[in-house]
């Protein structure tokens, strides 16, 4: 058996850190249309936030906090990227056709709103869920040997 | 509605999304990939019908216009193409559940298969140099993961070989897609070829055709570049043997065929002698490895290699006649590897062994499968009234014509090698005396015979209504000849 270190400092700074990373991760996603940032970069940002927590509280904890499974976040987020390209076949337009529209809202204002974004969530989505599968994969491996047959 | 010409990609893609959300659900998985594979096929059909009656079909993505978005171009080459690929995946499809373990379907095969045709079709279909790397990519990352599929020792150890060499060549692609960006400032094909044009394609730009020529021909096993392939097509199950062994190095010989047609074609003395004398070699080195082994499935792997030689020597004429030979050829080659290689695994599956020497007299139990190899075999070596005979007529003619007769003795002399080849395995596996204690249980083939059947049938239609095809092959190399109407379509000048 391994002695059980007390590792509290890092517990409780990564309950912060991650809150952070994570709203970084969701700032950077929806800077992507003006600023540097987009789908990729957040998704991988968000990534790195889950990653932090699985090493600073162990699989078990984290599978408690996050109980999905990541492996369809992949599909998911392919899925809504495609979607996207083939919602403009409705409107008669060429396929990848992306549309934008000014709205009005309560506390920010006149703000843009692209169909641009919808892609972007897609990417984001396969980027955590790739992201994730292979680490929890290399992680679950020396584990439980049995468990990757499911 | 130009949206048509994109179907072939996402419909398989669409459908490799939805199955990966429950790939363990077999019998409906398996039930959605066969009707999605046939829907598909029906509408690649609907595409080919429409472009014949029509003219190219170009997509501009986003409503950006050519140069600036990326263009899927579907002219009569590419929508063949998609259109035979289409025929092979079906009967994959249907051969799938029965070469494959329940396990290896579980994980996640149909969705690789998926992509695998996603990356084919796109690859074929796209106008746009860097949109073709990232589709040599999306097929080449669903063949890694079917290469592995059921991990056996020998599969771990060709894969690596196989990530590797792909991951190199992959590099060496995106370098050579800079140095033509560099040179003429954009990555549209179209627009390449009118600027290679323009300034006469000088000692550059040839040094960048020939980049690309290497680039493609170690995706196309020609001949200094072919080692890796044999093995690594031979270790996986045989329904992803025969996707690979009829997709992915055609792949790389129609890049080999856009690119020399349509873009690098003033310098046809330094580039296309150069292919000439690769053709020869590669027929030669192939056909000399497929007699050197007693393994079923490495023969026919090897006989992957002295097609692309025939392939590569109608481009290296470049004649309106040796290219047409060359398209015949494709497309019947594209056929007869998928069949060849779902028999081979029928054969391997009832006499339980690779090996040549180990097998006796299967005839006596298995005449179907008998005579289907023995068909399959004749339409490879191109006896007459079947396709191959069609396509290596022209070659031979289009050669000839060109006074080039050392590489027609060398094609007429590897044909004949290759019917040896061939044939030694129908003699080694199929004659003999009924061995009565080793093979006694009878396998049922039935499931196998059948998507065999149907591939070989339009094998020998494909050969024998040769009158039917001919015209149509005919043009698209008329047209493959005046790249001008490609690039006028294209830019709409």
């Amino acid at each position: 058996m391994r002695i059980r270190t007390n590792d509290l400092i890092l517990r409780t700074t990564t309950s912060i850190i991650a809150f952070i990373l994570l709203g970084f991760s969701l700032y950077l996603f929806f800077a992507g249309h003006n600023k540097p940032g987009g789908g990729f970069i957040g998704g991988l940002m968000t990534a790195a936030a889950i990653v932090l927590m699985y090493m600073a509280y162990g699989l078990e904890t984290m599978k408690k906090i996050l109980p999905w499974n990541f492996r369809y976040f992949i599909p998911a987020g392919l899925l809504i990227a495609l979607v996207t390209g083939i919602g403009s076949f409705l409107f008669g337009q060429p396929f990848l056709s992306h549309t934008f529209a000014y709205f009005q809202f309560p506390l920010v204002g006149k703000t843009e709103l692209a169909t641009a974004i919808l892609f972007d969530l897609g990417v984001y989505l396969t980027v955590i869920g790739i992201t994730m599968t292979i680490i929890l994969t290399i992680a679950e491996d020396d584990e439980e040997p049995a468990s990757n047959v499911e | 509605m130009t949206n048509l010409v994109i179907l072939p990609i996402i419909i398989p893609l669409l459908a490799g999304i939805l199955v990966a959300f429950f790939p363990r659900k077999l019998s409906i998985v398996r039930k959605i990939a066969q009707a999605v594979f046939i829907g598909n096929l029906v509408i690649a059909g609907y595409l080919f019908y429409y472009v014949k009656q029509y003219g190219t079909l170009i997509l501009e993505t986003g409503g950006w216009a050519a140069p600036y978005g990326i263009v899927i171009v579907g002219d009569m080459l590419a929508v063949t193409l998609v259109l035979t690929t289409n025929i092979i995946a079906v009967a994959c499809a249907f051969y799938a559940p029965k070469s494959l373990s329940d396990q290896q379907e579980s994980y996640y095969f149909y969705t690789f298969f998926f992509m695998l045709i996603t990356g084919v079709s796109g690859a074929f279909l796209t106008g746009d140099i860097f949109n073709l790397f990232v589709f040599f990519e999306v097929l080449l990352m669903a063949s890694y993961a079917l290469i592995v599929l059921g991990n056996g020792k020998v599969q771990l150890r060709e894969s690596i070989k196989y990530l590797l060499l792909n991951l190199f060549s992959s590099m060496l692609f995106v370098t050579t897609v800079a140095f033509v960006y560099s040179v003429v400032g954009t990555v549209n094909m179209a627009q390449i070829a009118l600027r290679v044009q323009e300034v006469d394609q000088k000692g550059i730009l040839t040094t960048i055709g020939i980049l690309f020529f290497f680039v493609f021909a170690t995706k196309a096993a020609v001949f200094p570049l072919y080692y890796w392939l044999p093995k690594s097509y031979s270790v996986p199950n045989p329904v992803v043997s025969a996707l690979f062994g009829a997709l992915l190095t055609k792949v790389g010989i129609y890049s080999i065929i856009r690119v020399f047609t349509l873009i690098f074609t003033n310098e046809p003395g330094l580039t296309h002698s150069l292919f000439i004398l690769l053709a020869g070699l590669t027929m030669l080195f192939g056909v000399i490895g497929a007699l050197s082994t007693n393994n079923v499935q490495l023969i026919i792997a090897y006989n992957i290699i002295p097609a692309v030689g025939f392939m590569l020597m109608g481009i290296g004429i470049f004649t309106e006649e040796s290219l047409s030979g060359t398209i015949y050829y494709l497309v019947h080659d594209m056929v007869i590897k998928g069949v060849l290689f779902l028999l081979i695994g029928a054969i391997v599956y009832v006499a339980g062994t690779s090996d040549l020497r180990k097998m006796n007299g299967l005839i006596h139990q298995y005449p179907l499968l008998g005579w289907l190899f023995f068909l399959a075999s004749l339409v490879l070596a191109g006896i007459p009234p079947f396709s191959g005979f069609i396509g290596k007529l022209l070659l031979m003619r289009g050669a000839l014509s060109q006074e080039e007769i050392i590489i027609v003795i060398t094609g007429l002399l590897s044909s004949l090698l290759i019917l040896f080849s061939m044939m030694r395995i129908f003699i080694g596996a199929f004659w003999g005396e009924k061995d009565s204690n080793s093979s006694a249980e009878h396998k049922s083939t039935r499931a196998f015979a059948w998507p065999v059947a149907g591939l070989l049938t339009l094998s020998v239609t494909l050969g024998v209504g040769a009158e039917w095809f001919y015209p149509t092959i005919q043009s698209i190399a008329q047209y493959l000849m005046s790249p001008e109407i490609y690039i006028d379509s294209v830019l709409k000048e």
